[in-house]
């Protein structure tokens, strides 16, 4: 596959390790007094454990993986509200397949499809909008659900959708954004990070400068990178040498997709669909501050918590977190997964307790599917 | 988060709704191209691209691509220089 | 040869008379199944003999397994093809030579009975280049929307060498894991095939009988100690059964597993891993070190073979866990899934 097996290369990768090291060594990290570095998208998480690049790098080097996997941070309550619409019987619930099995309050969508409710995976929002044309007696129900990169299809959708006047469509938004929760985590008192690894693909969206804040007000280098095993080693040995220069910037390994300013086109359909929410509920993180999304009264009518009367339309709501789940001091990095009590006896990814266990994307399903833990006790 | 891979787009398929055929690794599935069209859709043919839930959200820059890996070449490279005289120093030693 | 009487089912659809025990039924088995299948008897019971059960300390090898696939119909097979050839093989891998299968239909009221034809039609073809026999069947009507079109279940008898003992837990450390082709293939088809995600490919399923191919395996690699078809779960689950059994760790290679470019593509875009993708003719078997070769040697001369490598090998450290150097250098677990791997956007 061109512009994946080049970044494969074992024999690259071996450079690149050893360059980590030796800058690691300058700067006196050891596993006991570790460099946190934190790769802020799930995707970049999945990518260090299906290449075991946790195990490749320097010891002095722990990844801290954050809160970038939108199923992870996805609130029960917002689960709870899907499975309320699907089940009206007008409705064709569609979906990433991804989202089917986070567990809301009563059921997961799985759960709610074999009590009969009409759900359907879909592969993108445009299947969702085929549906609706070729349903015009049903609802067709897209649930929204991803951070910068996914936004814009939804919001193309929505236009197209307008353009076509096809008014059984509507997407119930969940979207979020990256700078926020970034923010929040920088914030945090108990923060150890000393540097980000960006995520590549949200950047391809927004560019490269809302990030400068981390650098500029924070002190901290960041390195939006690409998603192969060499992307990721290049940027931690990137994100190493600005500690070592003391220098803390954004920089930019994934140049050949993301380009300074972002993406023009999807940008402009953001803005012309979505507005910011006052705040939005994070799983583990609680209300942040302008961190998700909702859609413009101007497209109102393909608004599924309006023509529903759900969410945060239907007024203010909180459901508490399980007992005994650690994902928020897991997601700001305070304690590895394996840390928390509940890992592997309350919480499997057979029975997930937290979010962080729901998703493969999720640092702690990771850890368990992949061995981050397992495998080292083992060796040890 | 944001699964995204490196598609080639191979044919337009319905310009009116900016619809384009993408191929990966023999794979086809159509994509929309609206986010990625600088120029007249029909000279995205041969074009790579970024895809993620079937839209084509980023056109694939293959000059940066090729300096990405320069770099990469490069550390590997000096990499070798520095094994080949630790290698040559241990040598020495052994002799010595 | 006399030549054939005129045929009295005339219907296109499968109605519920055709299960209603009278001459709607008696007709539809005579001219779909017994036609195609041709079994000695039409008593409601086989009655078997086999020159083979007569050798002191042979041993009779039974399995049961159910079919459901959507669509019926996929590039490389349909669901009659994956009743004969799943359970061939169940008996295969075990070191039994199958013999005879008994085919149970559940077909859904307005199922195409063109389509039921097709489908009978491909089982018989395949269960003569499987050397089985199909002796008995069974078939049911049910009501539109109490099935998905039709279910097949087949039940398959085979015989075991006297001295032959294939199992899981005889697996030794040192022993060598062989597949004999591509993986995935089937899986990624159906994905595709299914139609929801509008993904098009040339894939075709891998769907084929592996009991001439275990035999051939077992005459060149007499001390071979197990095999497993790595169906629903992949290779993924076979290998962790396997380990699971034996008390052994396996560790495999990433660069040496065979995969499609296109299977690798469908992998990519859904956020899928080839490993846990189903399999309908692609088998796993471990053999001492010193048979290795033969055996691949022996695997390769047969079509189902022709793609057989080595991916790993059993190991004494970390019991009943399988781990995977990765392409890249690094080593990770491949654990078993929960569920159904999902296509993924993150």
């Amino acid at each position: 596959m061109k512009y994946a097996t080049e970044f494969r290369d074992p024999k690259a990768a071996r450079a690149v390790l050893a360059r980590i090291a030796q800058v690691a060594d300058v700067l006196g990290a050891t596993r006991a007094k570790p460099v946190h570095i934190m790769e802020i998208c799930g995707g970049h998480t999945h990518a260090i454990f299906r290449f075991g690049l946790d195990k490749l790098v320097h010891e002095g080097v722990e990844f801290i993986h954050g809160p970038g996997c939108p199923v992870c941070v996805l609130p029960m309550s917002r689960v709870d509200e899907c499975v309320q619409i699907a089940e009206r019987p007008e409705v064709i619930f569609t979906t990433f397949g991804d989202a089917m099995r986070v567990p809301g309050t009563r059921k997961s969508l799985l759960q709610a499809k074999a009590e009969g409710a009409d759900i359907r995976m879909v592969y993108s929002p445009l299947d969702a909008l085929q549906l609706a044309r070729r349903n015009p007696g049903r609802e067709v129900v897209f649930f929204g659900l991803g951070f910068e990169t996914t936004t814009p299809s939804t919001a193309l959708a929505i236009q197209q959708a307008a353009r076509e006047g096809l008014a059984n469509f509507s997407v119930f938004c969940n979207h979020i954004t990256v700078p926020e929760p970034i923010k929040a985590l920088l914030d945090d008192p108990h923060m150890v990070l000393d540097g980000f690894i960006g995520p590549g693909h949200v950047s391809m969206v927004i560019g490269t400068h809302p990030y400068d804040f981390i650098a500029r007000d924070y002190g901290k280098p960041i390195v939006v990178a690409g998603f192969e095993p060499l992307d990721l080693l290049q940027s931690v040995l990137m994100v190493l040498d600005q500690i070592r220069d003391g220098r803390a910037e954004v920089e930019n390994q994934y140049a050949r997709v993301v380009p300074e300013h972002g993406n023009p086109v999807s940008l402009a359909a953001i803005a012309d669909v979505y507005e910011r929410r006052p705040s939005f509920e994070w799983r583990g993180l609680g209300e942040i501050d302008a961190s998700g999304l909702r859609i413009r009264s101007a497209y109102a009518a393909f608004d599924a918590e309006e023509k529903f009367g759900v969410g945060y339309a239907a007024g203010p709501r909180h459901v508490p977190e399980p007992e005994g789940c650690a994902c928020g001091a897991v997601m700001t990095g305070r304690i590895k997964p394996t840390a928390c009590p509940q890992f592997g006896r309350g919480c499997t990814p057979d029975m997930p307790l937290g979010a962080l266990m729901v998703s493969s994307e999720g640092a702690c399903s990771a850890y368990w599917q992949y061995g981050g833990a397992r495998a080292t006790e083992a060796a040890e | 988060m944001c699964l995204g891979i490196p598609g080639r787009i191979v044919a337009i398929t319905d310009e009116a709704r900016q619809m384009a055929m993408a191929e990966v690794s023999g794979v086809r599935r159509e994509v929309n191209v609206a986010c990625v069209l600088d120029r007249p859709i029909g000279a995205l043919v041969g074009e790579w691209v970024l895809i993620h839930v079937g839209f084509a959200m980023a056109l694939i820059d293959e000059d940066e691509a090729a300096r990405t890996l320069d770099a990469l070449r490069d550390l590997g490279e000096a990499q070798e220089a520095l094994d080949a005289m630790a290698e040559g120093q241990r040598a020495l030693e052994g002799r010595a | 040869m006399n030549a054939a009487p005129p045929p009295r089912l005339r219907d296109t659809r499968v109605t519920l008379s055709h299960g209603g025990g009278g001459r709607a039924m008696r007709d539809l088995i005579d001219e779909v199944f017994a036609s195609a299948f041709r079994p000695d008897t039409m008593e409601d019971q086989a009655r078997l003999t086999h020159p083979a059960l007569a050798e002191p300390g042979a041993r009779l090898a039974l399995t049961t397994d159910s079919f459901v696939v959507t669509p019926l119909e996929f590039p490389g097979g349909d669901i009659g093809k994956l009743a004969i050839c799943g359970t061939v093989n169940d008996l295969a891998v075990g070191g039994a030579r199958p013999l005879w299968l008994s085919a149970a239909f559940i077909l859904e009221e307005g199922c195409e009975i063109a389509l039921l034809r097709r489908i009978v039609a491909t089982m018989a073809t395949e269960a003569d280049k499987a050397g089985v026999r199909i002796v008995t069947g069974d078939t049911k009507v049910v009501g539109r929307g109490a099935a998905d079109g039709l279910f097949v279940t087949t039940t398959g008898v085979g015989v075991i060498p006297p001295g032959r003992h294939l199992a899981a837990d005889t697996i030794r450390p040192g022993d060598v894991a062989i597949v004999n082709g591509v993986l995935g293939d089937h899986g990624a088809t159906i994905l595709a095939a299914r139609g929801d995600l509008a993904l098009s490919t040339d894939l075709v399923s891998d769907c084929q009988s592996l009991g001439h191919l275990m035999e051939a395996a077992i005459a060149a690699a007499p001390g071979l100690r197990a095999a497993r078809d790595a169906t629903r779960g992949g290779l993924a689950a076979a290998l962790n059964e396997m380990a699971a059994a034996a008390g052994v760790g396996i560790e495999i290679d990433e660069d040496s597993l065979p995969l499609r470019d296109e299977v690798r593509g469908v992998c990519e875009i859904l956020g899928l891993d080839p490993l846990y993708l189903a399999n309908e003719g692609t088998l796993v078997a471990f053999v001492p070190e010193a048979e290795a070769t033969a055996a691949l040697a022996a695997m390769r001369a047969r079509p189902e073979g022709r793609g057989a490598v080595a991916i790993g090998r059993a190991v004494a450290a970390h019991p009943g866990q399988v781990r995977m150097r990765t392409a890249f250098g690094g080593m990770r677990i491949v654990d078993m899934l929960v569920g159904e791997q999902l296509p993924r956007i993150c």
